[in-house]
């Protein structure tokens, strides 16, 4: 089967970011950008199941600006077989990069689609279970173990009171948590292979989606500052402070 | 407005979370409806019907709902929605794996994980971990928001709300619930707790949490954990608070051993008071520590565990 890796451009996960002074957003101007660390782990474990002989086309997917290109690269670097970038400028809201990828699923009929839970810069948390519901497929959420080698695709899920076991029907969209794998890093040969894979490019005209905003963000700030702390020196200093200053315990 | 709250529950019992969900829709209106959406749930359903201030509880109960599986429910809330201004669920797994699918059944751009209501159409919401607000206004007829359980008051339970069925929730056929392991614990649930001691990679191995574990009891609090100390296998996933884990927001949050990645800030920085025990000075998480202590977790939570035994003064 093929599986489809749809991955963002976001702010590198280790930059402190900045609020814009007019409050329109936050700089992103000079600013480092990385592939989402969701997405790697996505990437990561499609390309697993391609070496285990589950998958046999793995192909990565951005929505976003012309850029995009670099994070699909990174993808190829990784190890994915080919990349599309639907190119659009601001990247739209989830609901639209779901009907994208939507458009995108239909053209190449992959058997499975894998994202990261969410991107560090919206921290929405939307695009694949949206996508998995245009589509009407079965949808694994916050994945920390998959085994698509049966008819069905089992998943174990990091939910709130711990872990939860579904099987899916095929095809399934499948969102990855944290400690689904461990990213590989790209190696230098396989940097210089990927810049020779194909790189296909739409765009929301020739999908034939509306990708307009529903949102308008009216301000951007930063959140509230806490005061400065004090450092205490021994135990039972800070029992005190707690009990009787700050009367919390 | 009229606002339609998806209740969290197990069936057995409803989720605390539900209540938080319900203040957040008295602030946008007071015609508010809550759905339990379950297989046998009457016990959920008669918990729901005691929160103060909600017009009904709507009671779902098909066997295709037992497992809150996304699939089966998000039509039902699709075929609802048509009869409301708004529906809220909170921004726990239950309601983030949920609600966008139902969003894009309707055609919504859900707004995610909201912390402040500015009018029915304007909400204050955390980007990038918590390092920026953003005020959003969405122009879609129906909004379809989750809600930051932590930044709203949990509602009353001295109502008696009527109660009626519902029918919808057909078995999708693309999804099976196979079992779970869930983490018993008799200590407070993390979100809800009003302390946490909490530990990262400093605690080197799950045997050392036990301190905290100890620490923990005599206070009445809930254990919690950064990433590094999950990922390194010291203790179970619902452990993690942060950016991508738990939000908390309790009176007191003591973090032991943890250095205090911005990610992990993001899910207790909200907390009354935050105590820092490192003995790196510095670590970031001294930057948000209302009292700092550096020093040695080995000798410190020992020590920390005799003084809390003397007598308060």
């Amino acid at each position: 089967m093929k599986v489809l890796v749809p991955i963002k451009r976001v702010i590198d996960a280790n930059i402190k970011v900045r609020v814009k002074a007019d409050h329109s957003g936050v700089e992103l101007n000079n600013v480092k950008m990385a592939m989402n660390p969701f997405c790697e782990i996505a990437v990561e474990e499609a390309i697993r199941l391609r070496e285990g002989g589950t998958a046999e086309e793995v192909i990565v997917v951005a929505v976003g600006p012309s850029q995009s290109q670099e994070t699909l690269r990174t993808g190829l670097a990784m190890g994915a077989d080919r990349a599309i970038l639907v190119e659009t400028d601001p990247i739209p809201e989830p609901l639209a990069i779901a009907k994208l990828l939507k458009a995108v699923a239909e053209k190449e009929n992959p058997g499975m689609i894998i994202l990261g839970k969410q991107a560090i810069d919206g921290d929405n948390n939307q695009t694949g279970q949206m996508l998995a519901g245009l589509l009407n497929w079965s949808i694994g959420s916050f994945v920390s173990k998959l085994d698509a080698t049966g008819a069905s695709v089992k998943v174990t899920r990091e939910v709130d009171g711990g872990l939860e076991n579904i099987e899916l029907a095929a095809p399934a969209v499948i969102t990855v948590d944290l400690r689904l794998n461990e990213p590989r890093y790209a190696s230098l040969p396989n940097i210089m292979k990927a810049k020779k894979k194909p790189l296909d490019t739409h765009t929301p005209e020739d999908l034939n989606v509306d990708v307009s905003p529903r949102l308008e963000v009216l301000q951007v700030v930063e959140p509230p500052a806490r005061a400065a702390g004090v450092l205490v020196n021994s135990a039972d200093e800070l029992v005190d402070k707690l009990r009787n200053e700050a009367k919390v315990i | 407005m009229s606002i339609l709250v998806i209740g969290e529950h197990d069936n057995s019992s409803l989720r605390p979370s539900t209540l938080n969900v319900v203040t957040a829709a008295k602030a946008l209106g007071d015609s508010i409806d809550v759905l339990i959406a379950g297989s046998e749930c009457q016990g959920a359903v008669h918990e729901a019907a005691t929160i103060t201030g909600i017009e009904r509880v709507l009671a779902a109960d098909e066997p295709a709902l037992a497992d809150g599986l996304a699939e089966n429910l998000a039509p039902l809330i699709q075929s609802l929605a048509q009869n409301y201004t708004h529906v809220l669920a909170p921004a726990t797994t239950y309601g983030k794996n949920l609600l966008p699918r139902a969003a894009a059944l309707l055609d919504v751009q859900q707004i995610s994980d909201i912390s402040g209501i500015e009018s029915g159409d304007t909400f204050i919401r955390p980007i990038y971990a918590g390092n920026a607000m953003a005020t959003v206004r969405s122009g879609d007829a129906l909004k379809l928001i989750t809600v930051r359980t932590t930044s709203f008051e949990p509602a009353e339970q001295t109502g008696s709300a009527p109660v009626e069925p519902v029918s919808g929730g057909v078995d999708a056929q693309l999804s099976t619930f196979a079992g779970e392991e869930l983490t018993r614990s008799e200590r407070p649930e993390l979100t809800t707790a009003d302390i946490i001691v909490s530990g990262g990679r400093g605690m080197q191995s799950s045997e050392n949490f036990a301190m905290l574990e100890a620490l923990a009891d005599k206070l009445g609090a809930a254990v919690g954990a950064s990433r590094a100390a999950v990922d390194a296998g010291y203790v179970p996933n619902d452990y993690q608070v942060g950016q991508t884990g738990k939000v908390v927001a309790p009176s007191v949050y003591i973090a032991v051993g943890i250095s205090g990645a911005i990610q992990h800030l993001a899910g207790m920085k909200d907390s009354k008071v935050i105590v820092a025990i490192n003995k790196d000075e510095e670590a970031p998480i001294f930057q948000v520590a209302d009292y700092g202590w550096v020093a040695d977790l080995f000798e410190a939570i020992p020590e920390l565990d005799k003084a809390l035994e003397a007598p308060a003064t």
